[in-house]
């Protein structure tokens, strides 16, 4: 369908495009930039590009022990998120709808909440339980909301399963279990893996949560908090920074990329 | 004294079926299907066809009653244990799998050897002409073509029974006519029982070796398309199969056929084995080859169709007064509804 075209109303609406995605990633543009900054102040403009802060920050022994913590939480809670988040869609989806509405929403709540009550919420748990605060604290919280992720991917992908495929499983001689196994989880295999990649992503680069749940560990975006927060390092926080960007956006790209192939599927 | 009938391929046997609430959708299903027929269920939606298929092939469980697959009482057997397969409405192909693989699927579940099972799949493909397109999803297919996948997957486990759930309710009507033929084809070939359900009289006329009417829960008539259309137990039949008109004569229900009808001028004289109604026209509708009037009678109750050559009815117009004119003989009474 073709509407009469009006150059005017075009151009404004170009215009207002253009202000609000500038409005949304011109911050991370400049942050960008500033990793190549020579200087060890920030002043705009850049005068001398250089690649020594990259350097420095590699050699640095905290931010590379962050950047391990990080990915440690990041990688455990999303394998302990997919096995609980797969299963409880999986148990939740053969439930009445007004069950799975009120399980669903009471699964989703540490994500819909603002962070800092499930922080504090996590805090005061696991002190009242006499629990140290340490890295595997930290996983336990993380996988909370990882988990959240998986099973709405999943979710969605059993609900457009027709539940004949599962009956034409059984109709040819596979049991339950059986059909299961070579149906049912194959198709679920794409979601489940999208929302493996979010759920790194989201852990990687959480900071809320972690502050009440971390303990002594540092994960990275704790460590370029604190530096910010002190106003030192700041040329070491840009390429952080740079960095926690290259390694998020992979997976969320990789993801959604996955999530539309395994929709087209069906 | 030996029973020389041989064991029918379905016994049913007092089938109810309810879901919460009170909503019956079985009042008590009695039939026999005979090996190699091809048997419809036929009725409208909600009528409780459907469901009678699903509990034959175990997806449901009834009530009350019995299910037997030949001699065997499978009633609570479960789907993969029964020597039945299903063409499902969606044909509920899987997706992530090759056509081949969906069809050798079920022979691969019972531990048919690889080669052997490819060799026969690559054949139920070849029967319904896929053979070529054998390693395509089935995503890159048509819809007729999805359709002849799922007869494939159905026909290679060579099963006692076939059960078709509205198979090409989806399809043009131009397909659904070839596929008509194919699937009546298939089923002479293999002399596999195929049962059928379907809300549409005409297709169930033109494939069905006999038929089952549903309506309400109950079977209201079981007979050879013939029996249904010349010889219908009840009112229900006489107006779901083909059309109809139902005179009332001395409390009887009678039924005619349009197509005994003709239309003659006011003054005709009925010949002495001819019956005969004056009224005046009150539709018609030209169809093409044959033109339909509706006539409205005398006391406005009674009205009767008739469907003649287009070429008859060039003359008649609305409002027009005229009389139709049947043989005697034309006229069926329709036996009293029992209870």
């Amino acid at each position: 369908m073709k509407h009469a075209r009006n150059p005017a109303a075009d151009m404004t609406i170009w215009a207002a495009a253009i202000a609000v995605l500038g409005f949304l990633l011109l911050p991370l543009v400049i942050v960008l930039l500033y990793a190549f900054d020579a200087s060890s102040v920030q002043v705009w403009p850049i005068r001398a590009l250089s690649l020594r802060w990259f350097a420095a920050t590699w050699a640095d022994e905290e931010v590379r022990s962050a950047l391990l913590v990080s990915l440690e939480v990041a990688g455990l809670a999303t394998l302990l998120a997919t096995v609980l988040g797969t299963l409880a869609a999986l148990g939740m989806n053969g439930l009445s709808t007004r069950s799975m509405q009120a399980g669903s929403f009471l699964l989703t709540l540490p994500i819909a909440l603002p962070g800092v009550l499930t922080g504090i919420a996590m805090n005061s748990f696991f002190s009242l339980l006499d629990i140290p605060f340490n890295f595997i604290t930290l996983v336990i919280a993380h996988t909370t909301f990882c988990m959240v992720i998986i099973f709405n991917n999943v979710m969605a992908r059993l609900r457009r399963l027709p539940p004949s495929l599962r009956e034409a499983a059984q109709d040819m001689g596979a049991t339950p279990w059986h059909g299961f196994i070579t149906i049912t989880l194959p198709l679920l295999a794409g979601s489940v893996m999208s929302g493996m990649l979010l759920a790194f992503a989201l852990s990687f680069d959480e900071v809320i949560v972690s502050t009440f749940t971390a303990g002594s560990e540092t994960t990275l975006p704790l460590w370029i908090f604190g530096a910010i927060r002190l106003g030192q390092h700041m040329p070491e926080v840009n390429v952080v920074v740079f960095a926690v960007i290259a390694i998020t956006i992979l997976p969320i790209i990789a993801g959604q990329k996955l999530a539309a192939s395994a929709s087209r599927e069906h | 004294m030996t029973d020389l009938s041989p064991t029918p391929a379905v016994r049913l046997h007092g089938l109810t079926k309810s879901y919460g609430r009170g909503a019956t959708v079985l009042r008590g299903i009695d039939l026999e299907i005979a090996q190699g027929e091809f048997f419809t269920l036929l009725g409208p939606s909600g009528s409780g066809k459907t469901t009678t298929l699903r509990l034959i092939g175990g997806f449901e469980l009834p009530d009350t009653g019995q299910i037997h697959l030949g001699e065997a009482d499978v009633t609570t057997l479960p789907p993969y244990r029964r020597n039945v397969n299903t063409m499902f409405q969606d044909y509920a192909l899987f997706p992530h799998m090759t056509l081949l693989d969906n069809v050798a699927y079920g022979m691969k579940v019972r531990g048919v050897a690889r080669a052997e099972r490819m060799e026969r799949a690559r054949a139920a493909l070849d029967m319904v002409h896929l053979a070529a397109v054998a390693d395509r999803k089935p995503t890159q297919l048509s819809g007729g073509q999805r359709q002849r996948v799922a007869l494939a997957r159905a026909l290679v486990n060579k099963p006692a029974l076939i059960l078709l759930d509205e198979p090409l309710g989806a399809l043009d009507l131009k397909l659904r006519r070839e596929m008509q033929v194919e699937l009546k084809r298939i089923q002479k070939q293999t002399g596999i029982t195929f049962v059928y359900v379907t809300h549409d009289q005409e297709e169930a006329l033109s494939m069905s070796d006999r038929i089952a009417v549903f309506s309400e829960g109950v079977i209201e008539q079981v007979g050879t398309p013939a029996d249904l259309y010349e010889r219908p137990a009840s009112a229900f039949v006489a107006r779901f199969i083909g059309s109809s008109s139902i005179l009332h004569e001395n409390g009887r229900d009678i039924l005619l056929r349009p197509e005994d009808v003709r239309l003659e001028a006011p003054d005709y004289t009925p010949a002495p084995h001819e019956r005969s109604m004056a009224g005046t026209i009150a539709e018609v509708s030209y169809l093409g080859p044959v033109t339909r009037v509706t006539l409205c009678g005398p006391d406005e109750q009674d009205g009767v169709t008739a469907i003649v050559p287009s070429r008859h009815a060039r003359g008649w117009r609305e409002r027009m007064a005229v009389v139709a004119v049947w043989p005697e003989e034309a006229a069926y009474p329709l036996p009293h509804r029992q209870g």
